[in-house]
């Protein structure tokens, strides 16, 4: 996105590039532009830009992408966290 | 934009009833069964913005249950998704209105969707229009395609400050909880003045984290929200030292006030991430496994030195 840019090298989107058959659905719905197709297939052309919200691997047909998506919101991630541990969280505001 | 974000946090409350619409298949203008279907949420002020930009046209709407919150956040929490889309076409007898198989979706929407699956159970294939509800017309007009503009995110000054008013009333809660504990305490070891000071502090570093970090985003230097929030809570700290006649504080609170308002502002810049449409949550998780602890620290010592500080006087 022009202009904003997040921490570099912390995304989780892996693609498994010999399951692609070219199909373009994620080039479709990704709005960072994170993937581009070359000679057919898929390839991610920067990572970096990707804010793992899941699009691509939920509409990829094959099952090609993996990508950990989720909530994004510091308060969204500690209850989270508290709910791993198993303690109750403080309620608070959250998006989750 | 603006309208996809600005329910981010629908859950406030405040007349969310007025927010909804019934889902189900309307028309716009008079469609004919060749006509596009455009799906979209009942979240109220998206619906209205849809309609209004189609207004003119003939094309069915499709709007799902997402329980009056919009496309975005809906499709992140599953509502906007493969099982309500594939619930609302069988319900609304589509494949009898319209002589095609196609639904015409915003991209937005796209993480809450397998559009392989809906075309599976529905035989309607899914086509992933635009991200922004004014870009339908000229999408309509193009043939049905999507230009590059139309999948390009914007996170503009506006739809930054949109996002505030409901970010400050999800914490007001907490406001007057932490708010009140903390008047209180400075009212019992040093008195109303002091006091009162302190709680002016807090809610301006709250303020400062919560309003003037996300609008002034981009000309706030780093990538990291924690860091973003820390350097504006500093700013304040150095406006509040000056406005509050900090020169007479004793210098354990001086320190403190320098160290717990950077440290409360760097939070509430960091929890911000979750509105915003480019940071990830791996991202977030890293700021968080480094922030909090410093935050932390410095919250403690803080509160160390401002008892110290009022003690020895
Ligand atoms: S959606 Fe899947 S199959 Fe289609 S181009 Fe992308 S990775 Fe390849
Ligand atoms: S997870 Fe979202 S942002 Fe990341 S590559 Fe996939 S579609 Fe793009």
């Amino acid at each position: 996105m022009k202009g904003f840019r997040y921490l570099s090298n912390v995304a989780t989107l892996e693609l498994d590039q010999g399951r692609c058959i070219g199909c373009g659905r994620c080039l479709e719905v990704c709005p960072h532009q994170v993937f581009v197709l070359e000679a057919r297939r898929a390839c991610i052309g920067d990572r970096d830009a990707c804010m793992e919200c899941g699009a691509c691997a939920g509409n990829c047909p094959v099952d090609a992408i993996s990508v950990d998506s989720g909530v994004g919101c510091a308060t969204g991630i500690i209850n989270e966290w508290l709910r791993e541990k198993k303690i109750p969280g403080l309620g608070g505001g959250s998006c989750g | 934009m603006s309208d996809h974000l600005g329910a981010c946090k629908a859950r406030w409350g405040i007349n969310r009833m007025d927010f909804l619409v019934p889902p189900g298949l309307y028309a716009i203008g008079t469609p004919t069964p060749e006509a596009p279907v455009l799906v979209t949420a009942n979240y109220k002020m998206t619906y209205d913005l849809v309609r209004r930009v189609l207004a003119g046209r003939n094309v069915w709407l499709l709007v799902l249950e997402t329980f009056g919150i919009n496309v975005w956040c809906a499709a992140g929490k599953g509502t906007f998704g493969t099982g309500e889309l594939v619930r609302r076409v069988a319900e609304s007898g589509l494949a009898k209105v319209v002589t095609h198989r196609r639904v015409t979706l915003p991209i937005l929407g796209a993480p809450g969707i397998a559009a392989h699956e809906v075309l599976k159970q529905t035989g309607f294939s899914v086509r992933y229009a635009t991200i922004r509800a004014e870009d339908l017309p000229e999408y309509l007009d193009n043939g049905e395609r999507t230009t590059p503009a139309m999948r390009e995110l914007s996170f503009t000054m506006y739809e930054r400050l949109v996002l505030v008013p409901v970010e400050i009333v999800l914490v007001l809660k907490t406001l007057l909880v932490l708010g009140g504990g903390l008047y209180l305490a400075a009212l019992i070891l040093a008195g109303s003045s002091a006091a009162l000071t302190a709680l002016l502090g807090y809610l301006g570093a709250v303020f400062t984290g919560i309003a003037l970090g996300p609008v002034l985003l981009p000309f706030i230097p780093g990538r990291s929200f924690a860091v973003k929030g820390a350097l504006a809570g500093l700013a304040f700290s150095a406006v509040f030292y000056a406005v509050a006649g900090g020169a007479l504080w004793s210098w354990p609170v001086q320190l403190a006030s320098f160290l717990a308002f950077p440290a409360v502002s760097s939070f509430y810049t960091l929890n911000f991430t979750g509105c915003t449409t480019y940071t990830s949550r791996s991202g977030v998780k890293k700021e968080m496994r480094l922030s909090l602890p410093v935050l932390g620290g410095a919250l403690v010592a803080s509160l160390c030195l401002a008892l110290v500080g009022t003690l020895v006087k």
